[in-house]
């Protein structure tokens, strides 16, 4: 049984009385000890898609259709008050700007106890020796003597292992993180994803994680998830995506990524830019942008295997036999 | 040369202490020497509060140096009074990570770029509004562009609008602090060719700062990686990414996430996170985290010196290399 199964989520927006999908028809997996991207760029719906597993979506916004399924569960209709509880548990979360998930008034020590008492039920002497224990697991130095520090006295990085601690404390299934190291240094970026990598096979958590970086899913993922517009694109074994990229929009990105330890001539660049949600066309997304389009690219695509693997989907017309011209041109 | 800067230093008075504030001074650049020739692009690399904004803001003297020079095409900046200054300044134009800070938002474009014209005394009439629908096309605006108003713009137009106010004064010299960093990879592929072919076609020098060694290997000819305000390595961009003599640069380059599964990550040999600027190490800034730092890093600031290949501040950079490389 997969830890999580999403099984062909839409999630909509309400904008000016119009509804309009954030994300449609995605479809993926993740099993257990396994890291799943998600990639994309700015607005293709990544962190819609997170909310809509979380149960923390604005109020504008909805899951209309598909399943969030949790270790064989569907939650996505679900209480408020039962995902209050699934979140502290068994889904973990981290965001980009750790300040956001800190209350600055409390000391890092009581904010990483709370969740022990809540959800586990621990004494408050009880919790404050696990809590301890968890700052040393995250690797923050003299933890014991760091419980009563308030956030604001920690760096960028150790902020976000204080998250880290939080977003674990209660043993999660599941942990997403969403862009956890795009505000932070390289060196820093790397020690978190390192933190991440360990907690993660230490404990066989299910891990997701949203980036737009394509360096760290190469480094860091089992799997990815590539989206843009809100549509599940392609989906893929690591090297698969980057040795075999199917649908043309993860073709252009890897084509257009400068790389530090090679010469490239001229980065390719994919013309225009992503349409804003009002003004997504309804067929396959990707259309305006497309050297490929044909006129059934108006339509929806289905999601097709690559290759004969199953482990790896492209929703691509072109990759659909008898629908125009050959796959593995461009 | 057109641009050298010679020992520069930079200082900012902060407060703090509670509940009696006390005002110190921060070194955020500390003795950096640079140049540029005509036509070069050269990069500027390093961590977050490294410096390097300040560098640049210098070398246009939006930051006061307390020492050192900057000297543009044979004229010392540092020194020259306000009106030469001002006759200057076209020649040497800044873009910024986020172009929108130097956008008027009540300023339809083409009146933004035609007021810059005007207060440098480029052209003007017919002249300035042929200036202006060239620069547009140039940059791959259309001209309708003109009638309309910042935030009618994405985020990558932004930065073509920047890049346009920039051109039009014909600068030698642009200094651009990150101005890909807010981008999305397929945009800042289109705005990295875009500089690409103005050095090209136009001649221009950059001083191109960023913190993605990936971007900074793709444009830039030469680059400078600093450190706590210092530069502590700088050469050919190549050679320096693929055989990298400082161990902060090593760091720097193991760290870079490469897109490709296949390459291996080396694992990571330096733990914590830089130091803050107001007490800086003492000796070699980066011997609390440096693995080889001896005895004498804790005392000597090591000289920025040439040595295999490039300039290298580090006491024991020959015998690194001779155990890491062997
Ligand atoms: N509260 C909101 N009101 C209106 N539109 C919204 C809201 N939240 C998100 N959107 C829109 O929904 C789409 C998906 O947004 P989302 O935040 O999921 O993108 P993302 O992939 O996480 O982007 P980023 O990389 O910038 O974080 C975008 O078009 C965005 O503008
Ligand atoms: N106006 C100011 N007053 C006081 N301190 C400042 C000021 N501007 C910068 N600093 C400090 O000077 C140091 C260098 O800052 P600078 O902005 O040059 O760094 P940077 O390398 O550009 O960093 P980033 O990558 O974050 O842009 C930092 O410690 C910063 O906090
Ligand atoms: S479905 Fe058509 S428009 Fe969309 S990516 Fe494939 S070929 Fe291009
Ligand atoms: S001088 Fe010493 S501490 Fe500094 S980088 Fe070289 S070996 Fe490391
Ligand atoms: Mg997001
Ligand atoms: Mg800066």
């Amino acid at each position: 049984m997969s830890v999580l199964h999403i099984d062909d989520l839409r999630t909509s927006l309400t904008l000016n009385g119009r509804q309009h999908h954030a994300v449609r028809e995605v479809n993926f997996r993740i099993e257990e000890g396994e890291t799943v991207a998600v990639v994309g760029e700015s607005g293709c719906g990544k962190s819609m898609l997170a909310m809509s597993i979380m149960g923390l979506l604005p109020s504008i916004a909805v899951v209309t259709d598909g399943h969030v399924v949790l270790e064989g569960k569907p939650i996505e209709r679900e209480s408020e008050r039962q995902m209050e509880a699934i979140r502290g548990a068994r889904i973990g979360m981290i965001f980009q700007e750790p300040m956001t998930a800190l209350n600055p008034v409390l000391t890092v020590g009581e904010q990483i106890a709370e969740p022990l008492r809540d959800h586990l039920g621990l004494s408050r002497s009880e919790a404050r020796r696990r809590a301890i224990a968890l700052m040393e697991r995250v690797r923050i130095p003299s933890a014991a003597s760091r419980y009563d520090s308030y956030p604001h006295e920690f760096s960028g990085g150790m902020r976000q292992r204080v998250v880290i601690a939080l977003a674990i404390a209660c043993g999660p299934r599941l942990l997403i993180a969403d862009e956890p190291t795009t505000a932070l240094d390289v060196t820093v970026q790397r020690q978190i994803l390192d933190l991440l990598d360990m907690l993660q096979d230490d404990g066989r958590m299910a891990m997701m994680l949203i980036t737009h970086n394509l360096g760290i899913v190469a480094a860091h993922a089992d799997r990815v998830v590539v989206m843009y517009g809100g549509d599940m694109v392609e989906s893929a074994p690591v090297r698969a995506l980057f040795r075999n990229p199917a649908h043309p929009y993860s073709r252009a990105l890897l084509a257009s990524l400068p790389r530090v330890d090679r010469d490239l001539s001229e980065l390719a660049s994919i013309p225009g830019r992503v349409p804003p949600l009002t003004r997504l066309p309804d067929g396959c997304r990707f259309i305006d942008r497309c050297p490929h389009a044909m006129k059934i690219c108006q339509a929806l695509p289905p999601r097709v295997p690559v290759a004969d693997d199953a482990e790896h989907e492209v929703r691509c017309w072109l990759h659909v036999e008898g629908s125009g011209r050959d796959a593995s041109a461009g | 040369m057109l641009l050298q800067v010679e020992g520069l230093r930079v200082t900012y008075p902060v407060s703090r202490g509670w509940p009696v504030p006390r005002t110190s001074y921060l070194r955020a650049v500390d003795d950096v020497s640079l140049n540029v020739g005509a036509g070069e692009a050269l990069g500027i690399v390093g961590e977050s509060g490294c410096g390097k904004s300040t560098v640049a803001r210098a070398i246009l003297r939006l930051a006061r140096a307390d020492e050192g020079r900057v000297v543009f095409d044979g004229v010392d900046v540092t020194r020259l009074p306000l009106r030469a200054l001002r006759k200057l300044r076209p020649r040497m134009q800044m873009i910024f990570q986020d172009p929108a800070a130097s956008l008027s938002p009540r300023m339809r474009i083409g009146d933004a770029l035609a007021e810059a014209i005007a207060v440098h005394g480029i052209t003007h009439g017919g002249d300035a509004r042929r200036l202006i629908k060239e620069t547009l096309s140039d940059v791959g605006l259309p001209p309708e562009a003109a009638a309309r108003y910042p935030h009618e713009f994405s985020g990558g137009q932004k930065q073509r609008i920047g890049i346009a106010r920039a051109l039009v004064l014909s600068p030698s010299l642009i200094i651009a602090d990150e101005p890909v960093s807010a981008l999305d990879v397929s945009v800042q592929a289109q705005i990295l060719n875009l500089l690409a072919r103005l050095q090209k076609e136009r001649g221009i020098a950059f001083v191109f700062i960023s913190h993605d060694l990936g971007v900074v290997r793709h444009f830039c000819d030469r680059t400078a990686v600093m450190y706590l305000g210092q530069v502590i390595e700088q050469g050919d961009t190549r050679p320096l990414f693929d055989r990298p003599a400082h161990p902060y640069t090593r760091l720097l380059r193991t760290v870079s996430p490469v897109p490709d599964p296949d390459i291996p990550v080396p694992p990571l040999a330096v733990e914590g996170e830089p130091p803050s600027p107001l007490d800086p190490p003492p000796g070699c800034r980066f011997h609390p985290r440096c693995p080889y730092a001896a005895e004498r890093c804790r005392a000597e600031i090591p000289a920025l010196r040439p040595t295999m290949g490039h300039l290298v501040a580090c006491h024991f950079a020959e015998a690194i290399a001779a155990q890491e490389d062997a």
